[in-house]
């Protein structure tokens, strides 16, 4: 076993331990900032697809993770208010089940993904990067000012959703959901860096013209891994709407976007468990620092300067003794 | 004279006032070489950039494998069988050697959207790419990320890609360009072999490789045919002596 592996295991091992621990000593303030790290950590492990393995820097994904949670709050809202979504041309209602949540969500988040990353992959470069910030935006404000769902105000879940034989309420319980769905996202990135799609996202990474030249679409294998990514962002942000209980506007936001990209920077990019190394180390010292000072993220922001100009490979790569990109 | 599998027609490109390409008329048939010459500038690049579809011709046609390919992209033009190599190697440089070719491979069999199985246990994969680089003897470095190769081992590595493809034509723009004497005499042997499997577009400087292997010799100048025979006709033909060869003969000239 390699040492990035070794340092995985042990990353996966501890975000599983740190809820136990702290069910056990009484803290149930550590279960829910777990289950945030595993929430945030599957988010940035789909931008890590576009991102990492893709290169394609979006500052979007905000968007499709708003989305995710926009479904889950508008399903739920309309069950629990009884109120039908539509009634015509046939009768459709909400749901508190997370199993039909999650594919809507995936699926409401994958068809924005699709059209944003038609649109913005016709660009590069910083080009992308505002285009796909340009987009968020509009979904952003079109939030704000769509006022059936709590326009700026956002939308309050009275009850979490439920999962087949799970009490969802019970934190620890929220959690394992939270956290198999992060380690199967994982497992599916790690499959997917290695496939025959994987080595052609590689080479539309490193060398689109290359690519092209031996007949393989750039445009169609990025917009594929666009897709994807944002299908794991929007039910990260299904999940977040339930570990909440309310969705706002501000998930929307290009705020977020930023946090996203954060974390997997501060993981690493193309690491596997980079994002949610990224997110843990996010949420610690949002949590040791923040009540030190609120000026934390000045820290925050000199980390990250430093990680970028002297271990791209970013924390995993530091721990792995590797500075440099796999 | 068999039907050409590549042809141009008046091909023409500017570029603002300058005419990179001048009703450029040519044609390639099975089993040749035909080498594309002329002075740095000639637009003998812009040939094969607009054949390729990296460029967009202004007017004119090309017509590949029977068909008008002027109006497809380089994705579709590569898929219908028409290989090309870069004046300048264009290569993924964080990949293997290997996987670099397995990109290939894997395009020719249409097996680009496969998501869960990984490819280095795809062993057909892995055989038929190594078959390539073994052609190009780069099969002991085959698990050398590309970006580390010698400048002749890239050479070599985009010709392996291109025969990855089981391409109708081959479009090779400056194959020998820095390379040593050595490596030189290596690649015009496999060249030579290669035309049997499909002919080639060759665009050179070095004029001996040019006249060892081409069976027809095309000379550009200012975007311009001027000349187009055998190297016996090319290398007797004044009016190419005059613009290009230089008065001693071919050895004065690349």
């Amino acid at each position: 076993m390699n040492r990035e592996a070794a340092i995985s295991l042990l990353i996966a091992a501890g975000l599983l331990a740190a809820p136990l621990l702290g069910n056990a000593f009484d803290e149930p303030f550590v279960i829910t900032l777990a289950t945030k790290v595993a929430i945030l950590g599957l988010a940035g492990t789909g931008l890590n697809i576009a991102l990492g393995y893709g290169g394609m820097v979006s500052l979007g994904h905000a968007a499709f993770f708003g989305l995710g949670g926009y479904v889950a709050g508008i399903l739920a809202s309309h069950a629990l208010n009884y109120e039908p979504l539509f009634t015509a041309p046939l009768l459709v209602e909400g749901t508190t089940q997370m199993l039909i949540i999650w594919p809507v969500a995936i699926v409401v988040s994958g068809v924005a993904a699709l059209v944003i990353g038609a649109l913005s992959l016709r660009t590069t470069g910083v080009f992308f990067i505002m285009i796909t910030l340009a987009f968020a935006q509009m979904v952003y404000y079109f939030a704000i000012s769509w006022p059936a769902y709590g326009g700026e105000d956002g939308l309050s879940i009275y009850i979490r959703s439920e999962f087949p034989g799970l009490n969802t309420l019970n934190p620890l319980h929220f959690f394992a959901i939270c956290y198999v769905l992060l380690i199967l996202a994982i497992g599916f990135s790690f499959l997917l860096s290695q496939s025959r799609f994987g080595l052609a996202l590689g080479g539309a990474r490193q060398n689109a013209q290359r690519l092209a030249t031996v007949g393989i679409s750039p445009f169609r294998v990025k917009l594929t891994a666009f897709v994807i990514s944002g299908m794991m962002a929007g039910l990260a942000g299904a999940l977040y709407a339930d570990l909440n209980r309310f969705v706002s506007p501000s998930m929307l936001s290009w705020h977020t976007s930023g946090e996203i990209m954060v974390f997997v920077i501060l993981g690493g990019t193309r690491r596997l468990f980079g994002p949610a190394a990224g997110a843990a180390l996010y949420i610690v010292l949002e949590n040791t620092l923040g009540d030190v000072s609120e000026h934390w993220l000045l820290l925050l922001g000199a980390l990250l300067v430093a990680l970028v100009l002297f271990a791209r490979g970013g924390v995993i790569g530091i721990l792995a003794g590797q500075t440099r990109h796999a | 004279m068999p039907e050409p599998i590549l042809q141009t027609e008046k091909l023409s490109k500017r570029f603002g006032a300058v005419v990179a390409s001048d009703a450029v008329t040519l044609d390639l048939v099975a089993g040749e070489i035909h080498a594309l010459i002329g002075p740095n500038g000639a637009g003998k690049s812009t040939v094969i950039k607009q054949v390729a579809g990296e460029i967009r011709q202004d007017s004119g046609s090309i017509r590949f494998a029977g068909r008008d390919i002027g109006r497809l992209d380089m994705v579709a033009r590569a898929r219908l069988g028409l290989a090309r190599t870069f004046q300048v190697s264009s290569i993924a440089p964080e990949f293997s050697a290997l996987q670099n070719v397995m990109l290939a491979v894997q395009s020719v069999e249409r097996k680009t959207f496969r998501f869960l199985k990984p490819a280095r246990s795809d062993t057909s994969l892995k055989e038929q790419a190594m078959s390539h680089l073994v052609r190009l003897l780069l099969d002991d470095r085959a698990e050398i990320r590309a970006g580390d190769l010698s400048h002749g081992e890239k050479r070599a590595l985009e010709i392996a890609i291109a025969l990855a493809l089981r391409p109708k034509a081959f479009l090779l723009d400056e194959p020998m360009a820095g390379m040593g004497p050595e490596n030189t005499a290596k690649l015009i042997e496999i060249l030579d072999g290669l035309r049997t499997e499909a002919p080639i577009l060759l665009v050179e400087h070095d004029m001996d490789a040019v006249f060892a292997l081409a069976d027809r010799i095309s000379v550009i100048v200012y975007g311009r045919i001027i000349a187009s025979g055998t190297p016996e006709q090319i290398r007797a033909n004044e009016e190419v002596r005059r613009a290009y060869l230089g008065d001693e003969g071919h050895d004065g000239a690349a």
